[in-house]
């Protein structure tokens, strides 16, 4: 594993600052919980009279009074975007930065398949995600057990699985698309996130387009509605893992083929 | 025996753009094999696709007997690449860049690594991006030499090295080329293959116009003529590459041998060679005449 190694050694920095700043946030918000929880009646009562805004957020479906209701609101927007946008960065230079940084040559002049190049790299992909996730939730439920709160463990792991599954396929995506790319990897990861979580946000707003929650993984990240009904979207899961695995395919069918400049 | 390097009208196009045509080698076990061609001949282009980086688009070649698409990650363990652009990761010392590349093959080449470095005095504590085109050439050069690979394949191998490691280079190639390792070397810098090779293919165009050992390449029936003194040429047919300095008269002929003998003892001549024109001149010819030389 040779070229899953290198991944991870490259790859570190970044990782560590997008690990860093996701937990440091999360922790932030749970830090401040007990803080804001007296005010919190008003600031709910607020929240979920903002009409558009309340429903874009899902804020009129969970309290803010609650550490629940709170984690769940800001762990979407924090793990949610952020987790999202360095799976799709990660993944969408993932092969074609070999090409862009003049490196391809090197590589693929080793004995190696074009294959077992693209699954080493994909190994790299998924356990640095792996490892976001494992850093996030356990820095999570510390700042959680920090500020004594009973810590609401099935949600939690619910909603966690939730984010894990959608950079899981945002990651597939994008590794897809990284194939065809030779350049120009950061704008087209970047703009992946930003599209599919604003398209979440539409799907939240405007009723005739509810639809498009099946097709971004925002849809079965919605904590509001994990916490409501007790468990994960199945049918919305399985339609992002269809996608992530096209991905991923389109990634071998394609790279295994490709003229290295 | 099995060839070392086979192409049958081996053909790689750019959409319309061409690479290369109808291009045939075999290139024996054991020998040096030089490559000659100007800048986008083709010659990359040759490398990339026996190297799988690129695909062909028709034809077949094989190295060692392996199909290069179907059989691409054999020929991979047995093939020492040097690049002609030598680029590495970024923030990585020499030495890890050397250890991967081993990593990369699943060997320890450590022992061999290290007598590479030092013969060519490669610091490896430096990291590749401060490297100047020829400190990097070497990293390259350590990383295709240092496996012991049963063929290298070197593509512009002397850019940015200064003449010493030039000849010391050609020096570490040359006893590999005595153990039994083949070399398939692709360069437009004529001296360099006619020093080292002992056969050698002509490219242009993308298309294999010559292929002979170097000394038949080089032998023509013309003469390079060097003369001091003064000696009327007029008139007279199969004269080239003209060239006169005050008393000093140089040039190609190929013409009727008695005729300039005779226009010589006609004129004052104080000094004279008659000589075989070097690989560089034939070559000029090749591509002047369109292929014929």
């Amino acid at each position: 594993m040779t070229v899953t190694k290198h991944e991870l050694k490259r790859g570190k920095m970044s990782f560590f600052i997008w690990t860093g700043a996701i937990a440091f946030m999360l922790a932030v918000c749970v830090f401040l919980f007990p803080e804001m929880k007296g005010e919190m009646e008003e600031i709910s009562d607020t929240f979920s009279s903002m009409g558009s805004f309340t429903e874009a957020f899902g804020m009129d479906k969970l309290s803010f009074g609650t550490l629940l209701g709170y984690y769940a609101i800001e762990c979407g927007n924090v793990l949610g975007l952020g987790g999202a946008m360095f799976a799709a960065l990660t993944a969408a230079g993932m092969l074609c930065k070999e090409e862009r940084e003049k490196t391809a040559e090197f590589l693929l002049t080793h004995p190696l398949s074009r294959g077992r190049i693209v699954t080493e790299k994909l190994c790299g992909l998924l356990l640095q995600i792996v490892a976001l996730n494992l850093i996030v939730c356990v820095i999570t439920i510390g700042s959680m057990t920090a500020i004594g709160e009973e810590i609401p463990w099935k949600e939690m792991s619910l909603l966690h699985s939730a984010f894990f599954l959608l950079q899981v396929e945002m990651a597939g995506i994008c590794f897809g698309i990284s194939a065809f790319l030779r350049k120009g990897s950061i704008g087209i990861g970047l703009g992946m996130a930003g599209i599919l979580y604003l398209t979440n946000i539409i799907a939240n707003i405007t009723e005739s387009v509810e639809f498009l929650k099946n097709i971004t993984p925002f849809g079965y990240c919605d904590g509001a509605t994990i916490i409501a009904d007790g468990k994960l979207d199945g049918g919305k899961i399985a339609i992002g893992m269809v996608f992530c695995i096209i991905g991923i395919g389109a990634a071998y069918i394609k790279y295994i083929q490709k003229d290295i400049q | 025996m099995e060839k070392a390097i086979v192409t049958r009208d081996l053909t790689k196009r750019y959409g319309k753009a061409r690479g290369i045509t109808n291009l045939n080698l075999s290139v024996e076990k054991g020998e040096c094999f030089g490559f000659i061609g100007p800048n986008g001949a083709g010659k990359s282009t040759t490398i990339r696709t026996l190297l799988g980086l690129i695909k062909k688009t028709s034809g077949e070649a094989k190295v060692f007997g392996w199909d290069i698409e179907k059989e691409k990650t054999a020929i991979l363990q047995e093939v020492g690449y040097l690049p002609a652009e030598a680029v590495f990761y970024s923030g990585m010392k020499v030495k890890d860049v050397i250890k991967l590349s081993a990593d990369l093959r699943k060997k320890d080449c450590s022992p061999e690594a290290a007598v590479l470095c030092e013969r060519l005095q490669l610091d490896v504590t430096r990291k590749v991006e401060e490297l100047s085109f020829g400190n990097r050439k070497k990293v390259a050069i350590v990383c295709a030499l240092q496996s012991n690979p049963s063929l290298l394949i070197l593509d512009e191998p002397t850019g940015g090295l200064d003449p010493l490691m030039q000849k010391e280079f050609f020096d570490i190639v040359g006893e590999r080329n005595k153990k039994g390792t083949t070399v398939f070397l692709s360069s437009h810098i004529l001296s360099e293959v006619q020093q080292n090779c002992g056969r050698a293919a002509i490219i242009r165009e993308g298309e294999v116009i010559a292929c002979d050992s170097v000394e038949a390449l080089a032998k023509t029936n013309a003469k390079r003529i060097s003369l001091c003194g003064s000696v009327d040429l007029t008139g007279l047919s199969g004269i080239k590459d003209l060239r006169t300095m005050g008393q000093n008269m140089s040039f190609l002929y190929n013409g009727e041998m008695n005729g300039l003998l005779k226009r010589l003892a006609e004129g004052n001549v104080q000094d004279l060679g008659i000589a075989e024109p070097n690989l560089e001149e034939i070559f000029m010819h090749y591509y002047e005449k369109g292929g014929e030389a």
